[in-house]
């Protein structure tokens, strides 16, 4: 079976040219300024970007347990339809990934819908409750990419300090969630003029910052690779800069949320601007742009967090935290800062793609010939807008429903296979 | 002079809605219905037919019945609805028990909740005008403007006087409608208590001063308020102990001398006499605090009256 993608703009080599794809099964065959090759399907793709598949290294797919949020159907197809096709999932299900089942599971189910590759990520610690080491080498063996605590945050240094040690022995990358309990407290928004304004309790960049710098700290003492997700402040960037001057195995990842938006968003109480960690200031946001332009943040990551309307319509501080990522990641991030000038077109998709797939060592993000065929087509004049309606996952917990938004997936190729089309010109 | 303002089935979540003039439109018409309150039969029937919904979710017994009480009295049917008995302590979310009462016929609801916000999400459910009571420590619009009122009867009007607030200003929802308020109709506010019990960036939102210091925070006020300091705040490690926190910042004969001689002295209630305000000062003539209470009557009446559009 080939396919012929013609007439593309096309993300090759870190620029943008006029190419040919030629897609043999799963594969990219060739790559070429012209391809007249008789092909079996021709996809016109003129006045089209084509990129890499979009990788995503922080998702929750809530399944197993949580499956009246999202489940892995409705989580991968939302995936690409937002132009993904390499996802890496978080252990923060029902049960717990802390043991290979649990990784085999969400594999094997991946793997049969074909939707999107799922990668997993199990826990640092057993049930993620910060108490005991998990079984991160046998769940190695069932393939996952990294542990993570995520949504939780080990506070016990000591314990930290072993899981580090533990996981740099096998080579596993720690990703961490860095809160400060005691300094997080019950906060709701960031301690900003608009928690004063609103009266609502606090969770201080400081929450975020002293683990960030401890587990630096740990990150030296052990030589265990670190990734720190979703940063949000900009003393925060400063300690991970000092930490990279010093050439230490650290990178981090910024969300599409903490870059287009600040704390003003949550002023008229809107649940669905609830995250953790929250939005902060308009000067955090400058830092972390400034940030992902100059490469010191490595890539950007949806931390796909979705919660039913039921959870989320509720008074602000009794709603869940967390914002849903896949489907608006590329339409708000290309209007709100490529299109308005404040980032290049290349480096975004580079943060999109290549970038996070070298954070976690996944043969993914490029297109080259002989690697998958994960292709992401987008019409860039096109405007989206997402609503209830039209909205593949099973939550609609994003800032930006009703909210049309410039930038469109039009197709995505998954190992060849097309996993998301858009229907009509503007469905 | 006389403009027309419309009230009818507004909300008042907090004053930042309301102009500097009709804030003053709502305290003229409280100036009526308190003279309604000084009569032997205090009742009008201005209202017969409509029902308010007093739906405190937190508890509240004085605020809940200053606001049944104005119900009362201009004759509207009031029920309400309390957390203690509610089926919201059974797990119902707000919004059913929104869409449940307003199945009942409900025309106006008052809520008194502890999450901020949750006015606006009443209103967005029930589609009717909502007076906040108090939203954790967003807002306490209708205390905020019975304080307004109760200056402003004295004074006869807020512009240039110097106003000091001083205690828990980071867990007070008076403080904050009160900052806005005084703001829009010409007072300057100080705001003064210990730095754990401040909230950030005060003066850049609400264009206030903070003081630490209650001496220099006095100095030269045409009106003092003092806050409710809860002794919770010192097991969350706020301050040390209420001797300590009275050394620095108790309202007593001693401190008060640094304000202007014959200042207003104010509080919103509860008071805690012997840890934010001594007797000798809370009794004294110089006292509106009793009158407050009065006042918030009439004024939650006036509100009532002008939002459900009263015939007068």
């Amino acid at each position: 079976m080939k396919k012929l993608i013609k007439n593309g703009t096309v993300y090759y080599q870190g620029a943008f040219s006029p190419k040919d794809i030629l897609i043999e099964d799963d594969k990219v065959a060739a790559i070429k300024d012209r391809i007249d090759e008789p092909a079996d399907e021709v996809y016109e793709a003129q006045g089209k970007y084509v990129f890499p598949g979009f990788v995503d290294l922080h998702c929750h797919l809530r399944d197993p347990g949580q499956t009246y949020k999202e489940d892995i159907v409705t989580g991968t197809k939302a995936a690409a339809k937002g132009g993904f096709t390499t996802i890496c999932a978080m252990p923060n299900t029902e049960p717990v990934v802390d043991n290979i089942a649990s990784v085999e599971y969400l594999e094997r189910r991946a793997k049969d819908l074909g939707f999107c590759k799922v990668r997993v990520i199990g826990a640092i610690t057993k049930h993620l409750e910060g108490k005991e080491i998990s079984e991160m080498a046998t769940m190695q063996e069932g393939g996952i990419v990294a542990v993570s605590d995520d949504g939780h945050c080990v506070q016990n240094a000591k314990l930290m300090l072993n899981c580090m040690k533990y996981a740099g022995n096998f080579g596993l990358p720690v990703i961490i969630h860095a809160e400060d309990y005691n300094l997080a407290g019950k906060g709701q928004i960031h301690s900003g003029k608009i928690a004063t304004q609103l009266g609502l309790s606090t969770i201080p960049p400081l929450a975020e910052e002293v683990i960030i710098a401890r587990d630096i700290m740990l990150a030296e003492n052990t030589k265990c690779r670190l990734h720190i997700a979703h940063v949000s402040s900009a003393y925060a960037l400063e300690l991970i800069r000092q930490a990279k001057d010093k050439g230490l195995p650290v990178t981090c990842e910024v969300t599409p949320h903490h870059l287009t938006l600040n704390e003003e968003a949550c002023v008229k109480f809107d649940t669905n601007t609830k995250c953790k960690p929250p939005l902060r200031s308009e000067k955090d946001r400058l830092a972390l742009l400034e940030a992902l332009k100059s490469g010191l943040i490595d890539c950007i990551a949806t931390d796909h967090a979705p919660h039913a309307d039921y959870e989320k319509e509720l008074e602000f501080d009794r709603a869940p935290f967390g914002i849903n990522g896949f489907e608006a990641a590329f339409a708000s991030l290309f209007t709100l800062l490529v299109d308005k000038g404040y980032l290049t077109l290349e480096r975004l998709i580079d943060a999109l793609t290549a970038a996070p797939a070298k954070v976690l060592g996944l043969k993914a993000g490029v297109i080259e010939e002989g690697l998958p065929a994960d292709l992401t087509v987008a019409d860039l004049k096109e405007t989206i807008t997402l609503t209830a309606e039209n909205m593949l996952s099973k939550s609609k917990n994003t800032p930006w429903l009703n909210i049309p938004l410039k930038g469109k997936i039009v197709t995505t190729f998954c190992d060849g296979k097309i996993t998301w089309q858009a229907e009509t010109q503007n469905g | 002079m006389q403009q027309d303002f419309n009230f009818i089935n507004r909300c008042l979540f907090d004053l930042d809605d309301y102009s500097a003039e009709e804030i003053m439109y709502i305290l003229e018409a409280a100036k009526g219905m308190k003279e309604i309150n000084l009569r032997e039969y205090k009742k009008i029937p201005t209202l017969r037919g409509k029902t308010v919904c007093t739906l405190f979710v937190e508890n509240s017994t004085r605020t809940r019945m200053s606001f049944e009480l104005a119900a009362n009295r201009l004759s509207a049917d009031v029920v309400s609805f309390q957390e203690s008995i509610s089926a919201i302590q059974k797990g119902e979310s707000l919004q059913d028990t929104v869409y449940t009462l307003n199945a009942m016929g409900i025309d106006l609801y008052v809520i008194r909740h502890s999450s901020p916000g949750s006015p606006q999400l009443v209103h967005k459910y029930s589609k009717k005008p909502v007076i906040n009571a108090g939203d954790g420590r967003h807002a306490h619009p209708t205390q905020a403007l019975l304080d307004i009122f109760s200056i402003w009867e004295k004074m006869g009007s807020l512009q240039g006087l110097k106003i000091t607030i001083v205690g828990d200003i980071l867990n007070s929802r008076v403080v904050r409608s009160n900052l806005i308020g005084m703001k829009k109709l010409g007072a300057q506010v100080t705001v003064c208590g210990p730095r754990t019990l401040m909230p950030g960036q005060m003066e850049e939102v609400y264009g206030c001063k903070v003081e630490y210091d209650l001496k220099t925070a006095l100095k030269d006020a045409d009106c003092v308020m003092g806050l409710r300091m809860q002794l919770e705040r010192q097991t969350e490690g706020l301050f040390p102990s209420l001797e300590e926190y009275t050394k620095h910042y108790v309202l007593s004969k001693d401190t008060i001398k640094w304000a202007k001689k014959d200042a207003l002295i104010m509080h919103p209630g509860p008071m805690n006499r012997g840890v934010e305000i001594l007797p000798e000062i809370a009794d004294s003539s110089q006292s509106i605090i009793t009158e407050q209470v009065a006042n918030g009557v009439a004024v939650r009446m006036a509100l009532l009256f002008l939002i459900l559009g009263g015939k007068a």
